[in-house]
């Protein structure tokens, strides 16, 4: 088993036609995903990488039974693509886009909310099953399958340890980048939740960052709920106060969203916390 | 990107929200007409871009224009925090103030919607009050379709025992302070204090606003506003190309893709006994001329002896960033040593480009980075 996306995953890809939507949808096809359809408005009717494009979400949900849906159209755009997928009938967006405003996403969130439709991202890596389905651009030769679980809010560091894993012969079910934006679609707790009631998930690793409480949250969480263990990294201890550091997530607040502030609350809740990337594949070996 | 005073002031005057009367001045000589046009009793107020300007002698009471030019000239040109001050506001005075509140709109993350927070113990940091006095801070979250309804501010107003006779007038600026958060993009929108004059109006006295970088696109007349002169040349150069770039006071530069990885990278270095120069991410789908810029802004700082690159391909690819090192070698002197590490997607065409330039380069982060910190610890500059 795994979580979110697999073998039956029928994926659209929203921004087939630019320079990354179309590199990625070569690397998702190549990966041995199910990418059953294109959008570009204009481009209906073209083929890219043998996949089909429409020129709406709904005309591609109707011909191809997509089910889940990928956005990699520019910022300025992307607000119209995911409500396009969500009112095209898919289930499960991921957004790769970064750069969305905030407000943006302040109402796309209740919009897709009371619409049932999960969104992973923004500005976020998206999401791989080994051998099943990559949807994103997690690259595919770094996952093999296996018992562990990973969730972070980091795009490249999920790499690292992702690697690092798989490297040492250290499977994992399914890796899940849920973005780094101060508002996003999916927070730790709904992953850890997918991840506590997966039958073949053994174990969790869990990769946060300074900024924002969801770390926290994630750790009174695992405190009360989870039965597995989890293993977590936490990003931006040098970061200085103030500072926006790339994401516009990561950001210490004054006292609030430190590292050592979620790091304790961590700890507190029985999470091994790594005080290097490279350490955790020896904490979950 | 953060707004002076008077630009946020005058975004929530606006919207309806009283402020004093008053303008900026660049000159001792424009605050004295200042001054004299508000009939003298004004307050100077340093305009940068921090916190703490009262404390640091930045803002000064002047009961008459020639006063007001003194203080002026006293306070353009001082060093706050390590900006130097080039505007101040000349406010009229709002004398027998009889109560400080505190009002901000901002983005609850946790529950992905704008909060209004209002307090009575306002003019203080409301981060020690939220700390020490919890109970003091009242809250209502506003839902972007709806918009903040009277019996929101009637909760906020009431909480804070405001006079009755004042909610009314609450309402309005409250409205007015919410609806420039919305129209402006704003990630912060802060009046503290939000005073009870002596004549018994309410009055925005000072204003703070914070508008998502994101969002600039569309508000060209923001983006107007932008005081270059505030940011660090090397970081206004890392803007325009569109890379995230922060100085910080370390000697090993580094360049990584990912604003997580780059704080990793910082962090694993610190671990090993170095201290990062700077924060750098080169952002996805980051081009070779990019790269090059990147390279050319960390290396603009006399203080790195050693650069550390790490870039784990997803969006970015391997061979760009490689030819990017190279094509920004060939550009600059740099006597600076170096080590790459790059993984994932195209990297060993990447790892190729490089060997071939004899670059070092390295497996792991751990190696990368006690690699970089023997490499700075070895040379002078």
């Amino acid at each position: 088993m795994s979580i979110l996306v697999n073998k039956n995953t029928r994926l659209l890809v929203q921004g087939i036609t630019g320079r990354e939507g179309s590199f990625h949808t070569q690397q998702m096809v190549d990966y041995g995903t199910n990418v059953v359809a294109g959008v570009r408005a204009g481009k209906g009717g073209e083929w890219i990488h043998g996949v089909p494009v429409f020129d709406t979400v709904q005309e591609a949900v109707e011909a191809t039974g997509a089910n889940t849906s990928v956005v990699y159209v520019p910022a300025r755009f992307a607000a119209d693509a995911i409500y396009e997928a969500a009112d095209g009938g898919i289930e499960l967006i991921v957004c790769i886009t970064e750069r969305i405003p905030v407000l943006d996403m302040v109402k796309i969130c209740g919009y897709l909310d009371a619409k049932n439709v999960r969104l992973v991202g923004p500005n976020c890596p998206g999401l791989i099953t080994p051998d099943e389905a990559k949807v994103g651009i997690i690259p595919g030769s770094i996952v093999m399958p296996g018992p562990i679980g990973v969730v972070s809010r980091s795009g490249t560091l999920t790499y690292e340890v992702v690697y690092a894993l798989t490297s040492r012969g250290i499977g994992q079910t399914t890796c899940v980048g849920i973005g780094g934006d101060p508002v996003n679609g999916t927070s730790f707790i709904d992953v850890l939740q997918m991840f506590e009631a997966d039958s073949e998930t053994e174990q969790v690793i869990m990769i946060g960052e300074i900024g924002g409480t969801d770390e926290e949250k994630a750790a009174a969480y695992i405190a009360h709920h989870m039965t597995k263990r989890v293993t977590a990294f936490i990003a931006g201890r040098t970061a200085p106060a103030g500072r926006r550091m790339g994401h516009a997530g990561a950001i210490v607040e004054g006292k609030s969203g430190t590292a050592e502030g979620k790091i304790a609350a961590l700890e507190a809740a029985g999470v091994r916390v790594a005080a290097n990337p490279d350490e955790i594949v020896g904490m979950v070996a | 990107m953060n707004l002076h005073e008077y630009q946020a002031k005058r975004l929530f005057a606006k919207e309806g929200v009283p402020i004093p009367h008053g303008d900026v001045a660049s000159t001792p000589t424009q605050a004295r007409a200042v001054a004299r046009d508000l009939g003298g009793k004004v307050v100077v107020k340093a305009q940068v871009l921090t916190g703490g300007r009262g404390k640091a002698g930045g803002v000064k009471l002047a009961n008459t224009p020639d006063e007001a030019e003194a203080l002026a000239r006293r306070i353009l040109g001082m060093n706050i925090k390590g900006l130097t001050v080039r505007k101040v506001l000349i406010d009229e005075q709002s004398p027998g103030i009889q109560q400080e509140i505190y009002l901000a709109v901002l983005i609850d993350r946790a529950r992905r919607l704008p909060m209004m927070m209002a307090s009575a113990a306002g003019g203080m940091d409301i981060e020690e009050v939220a700390e020490t006095a919890p109970e003091k801070i009242f809250r209502v979250h506003i839902d972007p379709n709806i918009g903040l309804r009277q019996y929101q501010t009637t909760y906020l107003a009431s909480g804070m025992d405001l006079p009755q006779n004042l909610w009314p007038d609450f309402h309005k600026v409250a409205a007015g302070l919410y609806a420039a958060f919305l129209k402006n993009d704003a990630s912060l929108a802060e009046i503290n204090p939000l005073v009870i004059t002596g004549a018994g109006k309410l009055m925005a006295l000072d204003g703070k606003m914070s508008i998502d970088d994101n969002a600039l696109y569309r508000h060209a007349d923001l983006e107007e506003m932008r005081d270059v002169d505030e940011e660090p040349p090397a970081e206004q150069e890392a803007r325009l190309s569109g890379v995230n770039y922060i100085q910080l006071d370390g000697e090993i530069g580094c360049m990584v893709n990912g604003a997580g990885l780059a704080m990793a990278t910082m962090d694993i270095i610190k671990l090993f006994g170095g201290e990062p120069a700077n924060f750098l991410d080169i952002g996805g789908g980051a081009k070779s001329d990019q790269v090059a810029t990147a390279l050319r802004i960390i290396l603009s700082d006399p203080r790195v002896k050693a650069v550390l690159f790490n870039v784990f391909g997803g969006i970015v690819r391997g061979d760009e960033v490689a030819r990017g090192i190279i094509e920004a070698l060939s550009q600059i002197d740099a006597s600076v040593p170096m080590v790459v590490r790059l993984l994932g997607t195209n990297a060993e065409e990447g790892l190729r480009i490089l060997e071939e330039a004899n670059m070092a380069t390295a497996t792991t982060l751990s190696e990368a980075a006690q690699k970089a910190v023997q490499l700075a610890k070895g040379v002078q500059r």
